[in-house]
Order: C-alpha cells, then structure tokens, then sequence
C-alpha cells in the first residue's frame, strides 16, 4: 500500500547540520516502532532517491538506520564547502526541508 | 581503580553558565573542568581572520567562574580551540584574558600554552615526502592550495593535554584541538580506559546537549574502568537512554564512529541504560589504537566582497522573480565590461533572491511566485574597491531594473544609504587533510609560566 504520508509529517523532527566544513548530515526523529519502520524501510530512502533530490553524486550518500533510538541519518558530502562562494546555508540548518518534504511512496 | 569526573560546564566558552552550576559539579567531585572554545561551524573567516566569533567579556564571564571555582578547589581548568579557531593568536588572546582575571582575583597558578598553528612553509616538506592525505570528499593537495592557506592549524588529540597536567599545569590554554580531546585528557593520563573517555568526552563536548534540556547546563561526566555515568549539573535536567545515545549522531557524519588523532572510538556496541530519573550509565564503548594522525584546517581567501539588498514587493516582478534575477546579473556583467573594462571572468556577480530560494538554490521544493523577497547583490572580486566599485555601478539596475517589456522603470525597496556595503575579504576552507603523525614530527608546542606567584 502507498503511504501519502511525507517523512516531515510522520516524524517528529528533521533536522541538518554541518558535519565539518565539507559534509552535512540530515537526522529525522521518530517518536515510536511504527514510525521508524515506515521510514526506515520506506523505498524512498535510498541514496537512488536522495542523490537526485540534494543533487548529489548517489555513491557518496550514507544512509544509517538507529532502531535503538529511532533516528534515521542520512550524510553526504556538501555541493559547496562550507562559507564559500557557493554556499547558501553556513551552518547547514535549512537543508532538511527537501527530505522532509518527500514523500514516503515517493510520488511528486 | 582508575576513576576520573570531569565537569564541562558548556558547549562553548563564552555561551555562558552560572556559577551555581561549576559549584555543583564540584561537590559532586569533580576532578577537572573541561570546556571547547571554538569550532570551524562558524565558517571560514574565523580561522582565515585568526579572530574570534565571541567578544572578550562574555569570553572573560565564564573564564572567572571556572577559574575561581577551580582555583578554589584545585582542579584544572582545560580550555581547548581558543579564540574560536584555535590558531597561535587565538592562545594569547584568551590566556591573556585568563592573566587578567588572576591579577583582578589575586588567584596564583601555572599556565600552559599549547599551540598548534603550523606555517605552510612548515608543512611543505610534509606534503613532498607524501605525508599528507586527504579525507573525503577532498583529493590529493597540493603546493598552491597550501600556500593559499591564511593560517592552517592542526587537531590537538589528549596527549598534549595529557603532559600539560602531568608537568602541574592549573590552567591550560590550547589551540585548535579536537571537541573531545580537552574532556578525554584527564581521564587517560589517569589510566581510565580509552573508550569510555572517549566516549564519554563525545557524549559532554556541547554541555547540556545531551540532556533533556539542552539549554539547562553543563553536565558531569564519570568515567572509570567499566564504562562512564553522565548527570546534568542542573537539577532540574535530565541526561535519559535517549537523550545520550541521540547526542552521539550531532554533527557527525557517522553515527557509530569516530576518528581521534589516536585512533578511532565505536559506539556500535555501547548500552545506555538509566541508573535513576537523571543519571545515564554507558557500558561496551570500544577504542581501537591507530597510527597517530593530526587533522588539518586551513582557510584562505577568495576574493573580496561588497553587496547591496533591495526589497521587492510588486507582484508583477515578484511572478517573473528568475528572469528579473537573471537579466539583472547579465546587464551588470556586460556594464562591468563596457564601463569598467574588466573582463567577464574577473568579478563573480550574483543576485541571490531571499524569499524565493536563496536557501536551497536549485533543490528548492517549493514554486509558485514568493510573497516578497530580499535581492541581494554579492559581487567578488580581486581586491575591495573593485568589488565595492562594481556594486555602486549596479546601484541604479537593482534600484529600477524593469522586466523585459515593461512600459516603466519600478523603484524597490533599499535596505540602506549608502547601497553599498563593503564585506571585506570572502574566506573559504581550504584543507580536509591529515598528517601521518610520523613523518611530521612534533606539531604542538607548549609554552608553561607561572601567574601570580
């Protein structure tokens, strides 16, 4: 069955972060089991999906799953190193809202 | 049996505590206090600049507390990454304002300065020998792109800190070290195992993080020969399973493991399990020996910047945003050429839209035309009055520029007169290295003095 839910609304928090000045690191918060099977085992979360959607190259995407503490991760390499030029976000803050906006049958 | 309690007041030195706090975790037998005084997540500039994100009295504030409260009880003080990004100047600074507040307090004590800048020119023959590796996502350095380098310093891991307090050090000022290294020195140098001081430095580096109330304080943590205990130092805050075992995901790419100087911790195996309603006790924290590496960082400049913010809010312009963003970038790069006589690849020119998708660029989700946006134009280039230059040629394109077709000239909304507001020099990180910790040689230096006596 295709769940229409997005991954912001079954979580309790998404959230990023630098993870150095050249890597970011994306955590999404689920409150209990249930929420983190469906994230967690939601087709979309695969670096397949999350490359294209953060413009990444899929081979430098890691994807953790943390049952213990129900915490999905997801880390890969910044587009534009940290205060550069390029870059848009100096802390990384705002770059969870694309993963949380996605939804977890993965359609548009 | 090996025990040692380290308090760690904050995440930061500087963010502020009080001194109620320090008290507790004294009585509670606190054997050191352990704080980090800076980090690269502020940006480049920082460690470009070698100037600090903080200003001396909030950085004084919380020196005072610690250094009373420990002097009084005669634990060390250990302070690492001074100054915010730890370089040789970032060490005076804050260890002059720690001289400072001995002489204002009468307080006696020996002081340690350990530095760990290093020089590019230093660095070379390092580089030529083949003893510096990239991390990823980085390739090979090379010459260029060291000599680049404002100033590079290197990760300081525990041992240092550790001969810092074998020779009687009371205070310790350090330059750039790692988050943990400051907290795990005083557990090791007194024979507690590695990875549960690593482990339990990890979990206290950002203070309170780790507790249910991340903005209520400092927190205690025990380590011994079995694994660590962590308490908040407030006592109505709570370190929960989850609270503790989440922290150690913060800021770290990988969630399981973590690369020191020394070797690497892994968190794979710990269990987290509550001693009562506020107290966490952490077992099965694993610490494998490496060879020694030292991570590098280093900043250099890219150019210099100075921009200009108009504020839009017709909606005819604001429907057709990206074309108005667009035409105006193009129109102030071909009046840099006509007017200027400058060639198109020596000034950057941007007009980046905040409202529409400043933030995320190209993966912005969202479409549709936005409410009201900030354009702001950042324009870089070789030297400031070029780029300050530059901005005031563009001032009356982003004060008028009209959509193709319009029969008018619309007038927005100028943040500021002047428009123009010079930025100074645009830093960028230049290094995500290591050093193999045998070809280098030593790359800390401590300097030990006596305050007071």
């Amino acid at each position: 069955m295709s769940d229409a839910r997005t991954i912001g609304e079954v979580a309790h928090l998404v959230r990023s972060k630098n993870a150095g000045p050249f890597w970011q690191t994306l955590d999404v918060f689920l409150d209990d089991d249930a929420s983190f099977d469906a994230v967690a085992q939601a087709p979309v979360l695969d670096p397949a999906v999350i490359g294209p959607l953060y413009r990444v190259d899929p081979a430098t995407v890691r994807i953790f799953r943390l049952p213990s503490i129900r915490v999905v991760k997801i880390s890969f390499p910044r587009r534009a190193a940290q205060g550069g030029i390029a870059d848009r976000d100096m802390h990384a803050g705002q770059q969870h809202v694309p993963l949380a906006r996605l939804r977890l049958d993965g359609a548009p | 049996m090996a025990e040692a309690k380290v308090l760690v007041p904050a995440g930061m030195l500087g963010a502020g505590f009080t001194a109620e706090s320090v008290q507790r975790g004294i009585a509670l037998g606190a054997d050191a206090i352990a704080i980090d005084g800076g980090s690269t997540d502020s940006g480049p500039y920082y460690l470009g600049s070698a100037s600090p994100k903080m200003p001396a009295e909030a950085i004084a504030a919380d020196l005072r507390i610690l250094l009373v409260h420990g002097r009084a009880a005669g634990i060390p003080v250990i302070v690492g990454s001074a100054g915010t990004s730890g370089t040789d100047t970032g060490v005076d600074w804050v260890a002059g304002i720690v001289e400072a507040i001995a002489a204002e307090e009468g307080l006696s004590l020996r002081l340690a300065r350990i530095y760990s800048e290093l020089r590019p020119e230093a660095l070379a023959p390092v580089l030529d020998a083949g003893g510096i590796t990239p991390l990823p996502p980085s390739g090979a350095l090379d010459q260029v792109t060291l000599d680049r380098c404002e100033h590079i310093v290197g990760l300081l891991g525990a041992e240092p800190f550790a001969a810092a307090l074998d020779a009687g050090a009371d205070v310790i000022i350090a330059g750039r070290a790692t988050d943990t290294a400051v907290i795990a020195a005083y557990p090791l140098l007194h024979g507690c195992p590695p990875g549960p001081s690593w482990h339990a430095a990890k979990t206290a580096e950002c203070g309170g993080q780790c507790t249910t109330n991340p903005r209520g304080g400092g927190v205690l943590v025990s380590i011994d020969d079995g694994g660590f205990t962590v308490e908040p130092l407030d006592e109505d805050t709570a370190c929960t399973p989850m609270s503790v075992a989440a922290h150690m995901i913060y800021e770290n790419a990988d969630p399981n493991v973590m690369r020191e100087p020394s070797g690497t911790l892994d968190v794979t195996d710990a269990r987290y399990e509550p001693l009562d309603d506020r107290r966490v006790r952490v077992t099965g924290s694993a610490f494998t020996p490496q060879p020694y590496t030292t991570k590098l960082e280093g900043s250099g400049i890219v150019g210099y910047q100075s921009i200009a913010l108009a504020g839009i809010k017709d909606e005819e312009v604001l429907a057709d945003i990206e074309l108005w963003a667009d035409s105006l970038r193009d129109y102030v790069a071909y009046k840099v050429e006509d007017v200027l006589g400058l060639p198109a690849g020596d000034v950057h020119i941007e007009v980046r839209c905040y409202g529409w998708n400043a933030v995320l660029g190209d993966i912005d989700p969202d479409t549709g035309p936005p409410r009201e946006v900030g354009a702001v134009l950042i324009v870089t280039a070789a030297d400031q009055a070029t780029a300050t230059k530059v901005v005031k040629l563009a001032n009356p394109y982003l004060l008028h520029m009209p959509l193709p077709g319009m029969d008018h000239l619309p007038s927005f909304a100028f943040l500021s007169s002047p428009a123009e507001i010079p930025r100074g020099p645009l830093y960028e990180f230049l290094l995500q290295h290591v050093v193999a910790g045998d070809v280098a040689g030593p790359l800390s230096r401590t300097e030990i003095s006596e305050v007071g006596r």
